[in-house]
């Protein structure tokens, strides 16, 4: 019995508590000291009461001293967490059940057949591992050139992946009852910005030298005052996006303003013109093509010094497109 | 895309294997910490209730600007410490003209706030103020008797609720098996008016009486104060519920190696190793070795010597 009505006090021995709600007190109270005195005195006698009912449980002895057996608490309490979920079973567990496949206690030790011996069956020095495996005899449906071990390894590879996947899919349904268990958290690894499930790619070095160049130029100054760390490579191109042309021409430059007005000429031109060939790309060709002849030539007949090449086609391409349609092309 | 991430060292899964939710929970445990300012008296009762909870309580010492439990939005950070330290129970305190030496005693399911109740303390008395024989200083640890006394903790309804923080924040570990001789303190709260509380702490005595049971004498001992009641929020009905479901029976444990037999009763098995009694090395100076090699000595003269030793060796 964990609850005593004696004279009204309520005694809940699962928490040693004792609880007397018949005391009236005097208001206003006499003084501090006589309050304290008469709550000391009420106070002895409930924990009397307590410990009545304490030492008339059974006990048993032990090397410390008597020990008793509490009975549960009358007054409950809230939780501090919540009650564990049960986990939901995985899909092995359900498919296991639905064809009544019972699981059988698997021994540690498992004879060798090759090598006649008592091996682990995991682990360091196993039975049936695939590095043991001296020859594989080679069937009908094999292809020639195919490494057979290799496509062992690759087809546990590809058994490991899938069974990774469904350990994923599981935990994932657990934890959407929300009984994962506790040694576990999912998180997720990348967060795709739209809604494909491609993950994002990785930016190369040079791109992220560009794409921080480009944040510097944002600010006020142009990123010019900012503070480069260590191994920061200075910008690619600084400065100045437009070229002007110097007022006062001096005298060894050359007319760089002829010059100018010409390019946008011939741009201009060459859009509107109908020539359907490009007769620096055609010629640029023509001599790659003959580059990779003569080399496959000299990499079958090796006696052929290189005095005896025909001279190499030195020409600039030049910047002048359509131009030169007119001027040299004789068709 | 998903990752399974487990801890990656035994230590590292068992505590966080500690911090799972359990069908059958032990004592929680408390977070102490203040507001922005306190005063010495709220100082004192801080590190008092420490103190008395040492082994199942966490303290902070720094100031929290942020925290405000009756507010909405002032939660977040107790929150988070509950969290992060795994604390149940807090006990929060704070200083301002309008409600002098301040503590809000809370509790938290599921780490999110479950109830609070606020009260002012007056009246403190401290530990060292008290002086009493060393010999009866309880020790940490030990489970108290729990006592309240007055009519008010049943009728009026913060004081219900008072009582029922009272008794979770003083009970100590939930044990099944309790050691009698190691009870030595007792708390006694008393309500002395519709929202007055009188608390102390004593040491208990136990005298020898006629009977098995001991005659007890309280001596005070710890902090005493008045705790005045002044807020309270009561639990959301819905989360309450929650909170108070309690396990089903577990099915208890099969044992190993035990079954009932209809002729013999309840047979169990043993498993004994392989002793290997013949190949045990003897250690040197036993007797009989001794004489093992005299016997064999005199056996060794008797196939060289004349039969006439036959005599002895059939001894």
């Amino acid at each position: 019995m964990t609850e005593m009505d004696t004279q009204e006090h309520q005694i809940d021995l699962g928490h040693l508590m004792a609880f007397d709600p018949l005391h009236h007190f005097p208001s206003p109270p006499p003084s501090r000291e006589e309050l304290v005195k008469e709550c000391l005195q009420k106070g002895t006698v409930l924990v009397q009461l307590i410990a009545d009912a304490l030492f008339n449980l059974p006990s048993t002895e032990d090397i410390d001293g008597p020990l008793v057996k509490l009975p549960p608490p009358m007054t409950r309490l809230p939780r501090e967490k919540h009650l564990p979920k049960p986990k939901p079973p995985t899909k092995w567990e359900l498919f296991a059940k639905a064809k009544g496949i019972k699981n059988r206690k698997k021994d540690k030790i498992v004879y060798d057949e090759q090598t006649g011996t008592w091996k682990r069956r995991h682990g360091y020095d196993r039975v049936n591992d695939d590095k043991d495996i001296p020859i594989i005899e080679a069937k009908m449906t094999d292809e020639p050139g195919e490494d057979p071990f290799a496509k062992r390894q690759a087809e546990k590879r590809k058994r490991v992946e899938k069974h990774e996947k469904n350990r994923l899919q599981n935990l994932k349904q657990a934890a959407k009852v929300g009984a994962l268990p506790s040694h576990i958290q999912l998180a997720a690894t990348a967060l795709p910005i739209t809604g494909t499930q491609a993950a994002p790619k990785k930016a190369s070095k040079n791109e992220l030298q560009d794409i921080a160049s480009m944040a510097a130029a944002a600010t006020a100054s142009g990123g010019k005052f900012d503070k480069k760390l260590l191994g920061e490579k200075p910008e690619k191109h600084k400065g100045k996006y437009r070229k002007f042309l110097p007022v006062v021409e001096g005298t060894g430059i050359g007319s760089q303003e002829r010059q100018q007005t010409e390019k946008v000429l011939n741009r201009l031109i060459s859009k509107n013109s109908h020539e359907i060939l490009n007769v620096d790309k055609a010629i640029n060709m023509y001599n790659v093509k003959k580059e990779k002849k003569r080399k496959n030539q000299r990499g079958k007949d090796s006696s052929t010094s290189s005095k005896l090449n025909p001279k190499k086609q030195l020409q600039k391409k030049s910047l002048k497109k359509g131009g030169s349609s007119k001027k040299g092309k004789s068709k | 895309m998903l990752k399974i991430k487990t801890p990656k060292s035994g230590k590292a899964k068992r505590e966080i294997e500690k911090r799972a939710p359990k069908l059958v929970e032990s004592g929680k445990k408390t977070l102490i910490l203040q507001g922005t300012k306190t005063s010495n008296v709220l100082n004192a009762v801080l590190a008092e209730i420490y103190h008395l909870k040492k082994d199942s309580a966490v303290r902070y010492t720094r100031k929290n600007e942020n925290i405000r439990p009756f507010e909405s939005g002032g939660e977040t950070s107790l929150e988070f410490f509950s969290l992060k330290t795994d604390c149940s129970i807090f006990v929060f305190g704070s200083h301002s003209k309008k409600r002098p030496d301040n503590l809000v005693i809370g509790r938290t399911y599921d780490h999110h706030i479950y109830d609070l109740v606020e009260v002012g303390v007056e009246n403190f008395k401290s530990m060292e103020s008290f002086t009493y024989d060393k010999k009866l200083a309880p020790k940490v640890g030990s489970k108290p008797f729990i006592a309240f006394i007055g009519e008010g903790f049943e009728s009026v309804d913060e004081l219900k609720h008072l009582k029922e923080v009272l008794l979770e924040l003083l009970r100590g570990e939930v044990v099944e098996n309790l050691n009698l001789a190691g009870l030595d303190h007792a708390y006694i709260c008393t309500a002395v008016s519709s929202n007055r509380v009188f608390f102390t702490h004593c040491a208990m005595r136990l005298k020898k009486s006629g009977t098995i049971v001991p005659r007890m004498e309280l001596v005070e001992v710890g902090p005493s104060m008045d705790l005045v009641v002044r807020r309270h929020r009561l639990p959301n009905d819905s989360v309450r519920k929650e909170a108070m479901k309690t396990a089903k029976e577990q099915p208890k444990k099969k044992v190993k190696n035990v079954s009932q037999d209809v002729i013999q009763g309840k047979v169990g098995k043993i498993y004994v190793p392989d002793q290997q009694v013949g190949s045990v090395a003897l250690p040197n100076k036993a007797k009989g070795l001794k004489r093992e090699r005299r016997e064999a000595k005199m056996k060794h003269e008797t196939n060289d010597r004349a039969p006439k030793k036959q005599k002895e060796n059939s001894e």
